[in-house]
């Protein structure tokens, strides 16, 4: 590797934990709870009961993710369709939105597990 | 990890830029406007970039991202509301640090929301002219792509709403709408027309963690959706 100079020297730090940072990004991925928290709590709640800040005008209510009847009437597959497509792509309302730009298939699939610990079922049980 | 991508490159062009650009003293308020802008609000406010990339940064940052604010802000607007600031954000710039269960659903917890410093009229004036210079992420702005248009507030509500879903999480006059994004009653009035258009088109572009998701939206629709924010700025300004 050449010498760098002082300028490129005196950056190097910043640079380093820049390059760190969109590194990690790329590989890892985030812990579902914290996708949940960032992504979903906003309409789902900080609770995953429905009952988000988003929740009061909304003419569709969000699902309650706490609900065990509803949610082991759900697939997996459906599960992970309606997160990365959006609510229009397993026929439901267009307020529940795409978010296949922001989550990798991983991020997804561990949301899809988070989702069966919030209500503590299976698909069919 | 010591190899010297292209972004890393990228990263120490732009780092560059921001750092001449914060030295540069061309005009004759740029001097202090850059001390303030430094001492008084760098600590909330990234001037440099890039935005956040893990969920740990989105979380802890305090304000919004400015070292593109000359390529997202009007000016008249910056200048204004620098003197009297109003709230933007109703749930702050992270909902969930400043939510809590209640009784019949999540609520703010409007205490832990603080007011923005206010300033005086000659620092709000060099502030903004030292803003407008920084002009990163040029790159996604398609300048003069919004064609000014109408379209009435029935149909650009049915659009916004019904439609595609935006009224979820952005209120489109005071108290009514979702709280987790900025308010959008304004925006025409604080953001350019074509910053309007990149974002919609592509938030992650501007900003990759952040929690508005891209709806895939159609040119036709970006454009009406202008139109749209345009028509409710005015209706808020009667
Ligand atoms: C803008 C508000 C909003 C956000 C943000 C949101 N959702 Fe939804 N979601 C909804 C609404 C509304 C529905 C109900 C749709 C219906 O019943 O037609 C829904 C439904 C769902 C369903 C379908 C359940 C069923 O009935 O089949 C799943 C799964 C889901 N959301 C998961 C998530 C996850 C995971 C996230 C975060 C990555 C998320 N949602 C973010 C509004 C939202
Ligand atoms: C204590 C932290 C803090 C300090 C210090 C601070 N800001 Fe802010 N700023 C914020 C927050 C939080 C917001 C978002 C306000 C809202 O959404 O209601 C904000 C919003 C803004 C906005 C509007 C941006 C947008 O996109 O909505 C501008 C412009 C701005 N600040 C400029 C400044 C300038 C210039 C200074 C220094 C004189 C400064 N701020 C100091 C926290 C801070
Ligand atoms: C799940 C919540 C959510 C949905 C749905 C959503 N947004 Fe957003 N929106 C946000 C957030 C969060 C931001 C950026 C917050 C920030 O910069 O602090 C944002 C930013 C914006 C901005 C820029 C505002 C500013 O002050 O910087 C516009 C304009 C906008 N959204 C329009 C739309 C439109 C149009 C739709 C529907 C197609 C939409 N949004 C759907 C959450 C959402």
């Amino acid at each position: 590797m050449k010498k760098p100079h002082t300028l490129l020297a005196l950056l190097l730090p910043a640079l380093l934990a820049w390059n760190a940072l969109s590194s990690t990004t790329a590989s890892a991925g985030e812990k579902p709870e914290d996708n949940y928290r960032t992504y979903c709590a906003q309409c789902h709640g900080v609770q995953g009961n429905g009952k988000g800040i988003n929740s009061r005008d909304m003419s569709v209510q969000p699902r309650d993710h706490t609900d065990t009847k509803e949610m082991s009437a759900r697939s997996d597959q459906d599960l992970f369709k309606a997160i990365e497509d959006g609510g229009l792509s397993i026929n439901k309302s267009v307020l529940m939105p795409p978010w296949d730009d922001v989550l990798s298939d991983e991020e997804i699939t561990g949301l899809v597990m988070y989702l069966r610990t919030l209500c503590r079922c299976k698909h069919g049980e | 990890m010591m190899v010297i991508n292209t972004q890393y490159r990228q990263g120490m062009r732009r780092l560059l830029i921001g750092v001449l650009a914060m030295t540069a003293t061309p005009q004759i308020h740029a001097a202090s406007a850059e001390e303030i802008l430094k001492n008084d609000c760098a600590g909330c406010h990234n001037l440099i970039g890039p935005a956040p990339t893990t969920l740990q940064a989105l979380w802890n940052r305090k304000g919004p991202d400015l070292f593109y604010a000359g390529n997202k802000y009007q000016a008249r607007w910056l200048e204004k509301w620098l003197q009297t600031p109003t709230r933007i954000r109703p749930a702050g710039m992270f909902y969930a640090n400043h939510v809590k269960p209640g009784a019949k659903g999540d609520e703010i917890d409007t205490a832990s929301l603080a007011d923005h410093p206010a300033l005086a009229m000659n620092d709000a004036k060099a502030i903004t002219a030292a803003l407008m210079k920084l002009t990163t992420r040029s790159e996604l702005i398609r300048p003069g792509e919004y064609k000014p248009g109408t379209v009435s507030l029935a149909t650009g509500e049915m659009l916004f709403d019904k439609f595609r879903g935006c009224l979820s999480c952005h209120e489109i006059e005071p108290g009514y709408g979702g709280m987790s994004g900025p308010e959008v009653y304004t925006a025409a009035a604080r953001l350019q027309p074509d910053y309007l258009i990149s974002y919609m088109r592509n938030p992650q572009a501007w900003d990759p963690k952040v929690f508005m998701p891209n709806k895939h939206l159609s040119d036709v629709d970006l454009q009406k959706l202008v139109h749209y924010l345009r028509a409710i700025d005015e209706e808020n300004g009667k």
